[in-house]
């Protein structure tokens, strides 16, 4: 017999759907991204492209220190009252012709699209390029109901065509530089011309060309939404292709899946992100196209409007005080460009949609951290993040927060002792008491006694063991001193500072 | 007259057993510019790697440790970037979440007097020239937790342009990690390591003698790999460097 | 229970009973300091920036660029709303053949169009930003999405400097659509380049009363 969980308790995102969890840990995962050169190089340059492009436009905005605070301030008031705001945001979707539907996890939502999807007859769709659809698996549930998922973003038909996953936030295929996306096309797209390029101006022609009937003959589209006014139950998508403005407008039907943190207590608040958001993500002033609709409207666009509001875990993120922050990012992906890991590894080895510092946070409080323990530690706290999060998210902390709970709930399931948690525990006995520690300083003269392998002529250490061995793979140990500071200050110094 | 400025050093775990140079160079800067330099022999470790690796529970008493030897003082001064930042911003955290209200507010009002070596001479002391001579060129690096969570900036740089003799060459991606980040130089080594390698190449570049920084643990990391590669570059703390005078020149 | 019951139960039951509401600090800047004229060169400028074509000319100078415009672009179909000024198209040619969408053409009519003229509700000038309302002289979305090119005439009275000045001028029941230079992407190695689904071709037009 199973227990019932109460209707209020936390769920997390379930498992076996979506993608929110990786098959390895990160730092396995890690090891084989580095491995790949061409991967490190592609990376590296479209990251610094976007650092430098970015940097520029936030220079140019003399108040965007101010934008910041209201930006964290709209987020974190929207939180404290987010069953208001979504009730708000129902009752103007509804009053303008649209159809909330509320799903609790992944699972959930899937089965209301397939459902709508089929309500209409058609067996395929169009889609915006969405976050949570990705989450959530959507693509693969609808295949499994029959209906064929089109992505039209030119990233995500990069990565749908190549049968890969994504790998950034704002780029899913920042991991492809234009050779290889060439040799995709001339791959996977029918009819394509054989003397096409890789320069990208040609490549997005081909990809033009190759989705415009689709477009025209789309009678659903899938859609996300980066903002949703409760005021107004205006929904908000930025894109830059047009292809948003394609499955937004041709369609009869419109289903759009939108996290639940997306919402916005008012119409005003827009002015806020919509300054934020395009500087930050692909640094430009503003993006080509930012469509806004509030509901169906008559003559203009989709007659049949949805709105499905998405759960999947965020209200077990909202629980954790600390954590909750995490709900307020707008998923510019700033964090990611400026990430000294995220640069190196790239975006797969964090196994999930979200990669990056936001994916760190993020997708272990989704899923339950047990499922995602090893992203918490995926970062050297560098804070870089959080000087470029548009809403102020500190993300160092909430990752140093996170670490605590993994070893909390390692401590609870009894997984620890570990050979780590004793030299932590053994350190902290150690170091509680000055005496305790001059003695251990003494006794063992630390790195003395456990080098194993010394460079005698230059004092160094090059091997050391146990879990220390990864230090001297390509690090030299110091050479430890025959004093410690506090052994010299005791011998010259007497102990109100002044020389003996 | 004005009395002399009386300084408690924490000279941290890190220095006090592997690198007391730093810390003997960091009592020498203190007191040529006349301060009264005090060392609390019950001091320890400020918990920092404890903190960011997840273990709050044992950290609690290595922060009431910390408070307890350091609030009495007026000055608390540290040659490390990342421990200062620990005091100043961790501290409290561990005691609330400790349940120890009380324990929050006294770290809280100890890490408003806690500074790291660059903050002290140049906001406290109002000195960029502190009399040093070190005729080398040197490229520095700012380290993350000076750069970002204190917040220093310029200052390291003012010092170091103030030294007799030092040519200090601009180090390319200088804001970007150098990947030591303490337990993930060993639990995402592989990472770790591709970070330091970019960090020396960048370092290599500017054919200075000498990398400098404010941190012995990043300088630990750097001059690990600086070293193994036998690339002739030295790894000094900027406590060294403006401890070094004409007379003394290291 | 429903989910959308149970869903709001466990939000309420996340932020507990007396959630802390930050106030939202509005200090940032509303307004710009620019006259009606710097505003309109510095949306021609930002507009530019992002590969518009910036044309400038006064209220009666309209229909004679717009001749010029769709004569050098040889554009030979046009679709434009019903409420569009009917001088502005006085001086095109009769080998130009003008649809006026009153809501029937279908998207294959649509899609064979070369271009499309329309005015705009605002002008943001910092970002270069021009929107459409669906008002009569702008039309439904989809006829400023399928034709290839896109004429805009902007009136000056409707250009304004910051992005919270033109939200304001907005009415959010109406569907809108913010325009900042032709269709683009940046999804090949972080590169913009312009010209995807989207009009391939802005041209703007300022327009200057008198």
């Amino acid at each position: 017999m199973s227990d019932t969980p109460a209707p209020t308790a936390p769920i997390h995102a379930p498992a076996g759907v979506g993608m929110l969890r990786g098959a390895r840990t990160f730092p396995e995962a890690a090891r084989q991204a580095l491995g790949d050169p061409q991967l490190r190089h592609n990376l590296g340059h479209a990251t610094a492209t976007i650092r430098e492009k970015r940097a520029n436009v936030v220079a140019e905005v003399a108040d965007w220190a101010e934008l910041r605070n209201a930006g964290e301030a709209i987020k974190s008031a929207t939180m404290a009252t987010l069953d208001e705001q979504l009730i708000r945001l129902e009752h103007q979707v509804t009053a303008a012709g649209g159809v909330v539907h509320w799903a609790s996890d992944a699972d959930s939502a899937n089965e209301i699209v397939a459902r709508l999807v089929r309500e209409t007859g058609s067996r395929e769709v169009v889609k915006v390029k969405s976050m949570a659809t990705q989450e959530i698996g959507l693509n693969d549930a609808l295949a499994q109901a029959g209906i064929d998922a089109y992505e039209t973003d030119l990233a995500e038909l990069i990565v749908q065509l190549g049968g890969d996953l994504p790998s950034h936030i704002l780029v899913p295929a920042i991991h492809r530089n234009r050779a290889e996306i060439r040799n995709l096309f001339l791959r996977a797209i029918p009819d394509i011309d054989p003397g096409l390029t890789d320069d990208p101006r040609a490549l997005a022609a081909a990809a033009r060309r190759h989705l415009r009937q689709r477009f025209l003959a789309a009678k659903v589209a899938v859609s996300g939404a980066n903002f949703a006014v409760a005021e107004t139950g205006t929904l908000c998508v930025v894109e830059s292709e047009g292809n948003g403005r394609m499955c937004l407008t041709l369609p009869d039907t419109l289903i759009t899946v939108m996290g639940i943190e997306k919402v916005v207590p008012s119409w005003r608040d827009l002015e806020v992100f919509l300054q934020l958001l395009p500087r930050s993500s692909t640094g430009e002033r503003m993006n080509p196209y930012t469509s806004l609709w509030t509901g169906a409207h008559r003559g203009d666009g989709p007659r049949a409007v949805h709105l499905v509001l998405l759960d999947n875990g965020r209200t077990s993120v909202l629980a954790d005080q600390v954590g909750r922050d995490a709900l307020n990012c707008i998923r510019c992906s700033a964090c990611l460009n400026v990430c000294p890991v995220y640069q190196r590894t790239g975006g797969h080895a964090y196994g999930s949609v979200y990669p990056g510092p936001i994916g760190a946070i993020l997708s272990p409080q989704l899923t339950g951290i047990e499922h995602n323990a090893s992203l918490p530690y995926a970062s050297t706290l560098c804070g870089a993040c959080y000087d470029v999060c548009p809403v102020k998210i500190d993300i160092p902390s909430i990752l140093v927060h996170l670490r605590a709970q993994d070893v909390e709930v390692k401590r609870a399931r009894r997984d620890v002792p570990t050979p780590e948690s004793v030299a932590m525990a053994a350190a902290a006995w150690t170091m509680t008491d000055d005496r305790r520690w001059s003695r251990a300083q003494r006794s063992s003269r630390l790195a003395r006694l456990v080098g194993r392998r010394r460079d005698k002529a230059r004092g160094l250490i090059r091997s050391l063991p146990g879990p220390l061995a990864a230090w001297t793979v390509a690090r030299d140990a110091p050479r430890p001193p025959a004093q410690t500071f506090r052994e010299w200050w005791a011998r010259e110094r007497s102990s109100d500072g002044q020389r003996r | 007259m004005p009395r002399r400025p009386r300084v408690a050093l924490f000279v941290t775990c890190l220095v006090d057993t592997l690198f007391p140079d730093v810390g003997k160079a960091t009592v020498a800067v203190l007191e040529r510019l006349g301060c009264e330099v005090v060392f609390p022999v019950k001091q320890t470790c400020c918990g920092q790697a404890h903190i960011n690796t997840g273990y709050h529970r044992d950290a609690v008493g290595l922060v009431r440790k910390f408070v307890t030897t350091f609030e009495d003082f007026d000055a608390i001064v540290a040659p490390s970037g990342s421990c200062i930042g620990s005091i100043r911003h961790q501290h409290s955290m561990i005691a609330e979440k400790a349940g120890d209200g009380g324990l929050a507010a006294r770290a809280r009002a100890v890490g408003t007097r806690a500074f790291e070596l660059s903050e002290y001479l140049v906001d406290q002391l109002g000195v960029t020239d502190v009399g040093a001579a070190y005729p080398h060129t040197v490229a520095y690096h700012p380290t993350c937790h000076s750069l970002r969570a204190l917040g220093v900036g310029e200052r390291p740089l003012a010092l170091l342009r103030s030294v007799r003799g030092l040519q200090l060459i601009e180090l390319p991606n200088g804001d970007q990690c150098c990947g030591f980040g303490g337990t993930f130089a060993v639990k995402n080594a592989d990472t770790s390591v591709a970070m330091l390698t970019d960090k020396m190449t960048d370092v290599l570049s500017t054919g200075a003698e000498v990398c400098a920084a404010s941190d012995s643990s990043c300088l630990m990391h750097i001059g690990g790999g600086l070293s193994r590669l036998q690339a002739g570059v030295r790894t000094v703390h900027l406590a060294e460097i403006l401890a070094a005078t004409e007379d003394a020149a290291p | 229970m429903t989910a959308r019951e149970a869903t709001l139960a466990r939000i309420r039951a996340a932020i507990g009973d007396a959630p802390s509401v930050p106030a939202i600090p509005r200090d940032y800047r509303v307004r710009g300091d620019l006259e009606a004229g710097a505003a309109a060169s510095l949306f021609a400028q930002r507009a530019a920036e992002y590969r518009a074509a910036v044309h400038h000319t006064g209220l009666d100078g309209v229909p004679a660029l717009i001749a010029t415009i769709l004569a050098s672009a040889g554009d030979t179909r046009a679709v434009v709303p019903t409420g569009l000024p009917a001088d502005w198209l006085a001086e095109v040619p009769s080998s130009v053949l003008v649809y006026t969408d009153d809501g029937g053409m279908t998207t294959e009519d649509l899609d064979a169009v070369d271009v499309v003229v329309t005015g705009c509700a605002v002008a943001i000038a910092e970002t270069g930003t021009v929107v459409l309302d669906g008002a009569p002289d702008q039309g439904r979305r989809v006829i400023t999405l399928l034709p290839d090119h896109h004429i805009c005439v902007v009136s000056v009275d409707r250009i304004v400097a910051t992005v919270p000045e033109g939200l304001h001028r907005l009415d959010p029941t109406r569907p809108l659509t913010m325009i900042s230079g032709p269709s683009a992407t940046s999804d090949i190695e972080l590169t913009r380049v312009e010209g995807v689904h989207g009009p391939r071709n802005l041209d703007v037009i300022i327009a200057t009363a008198g």
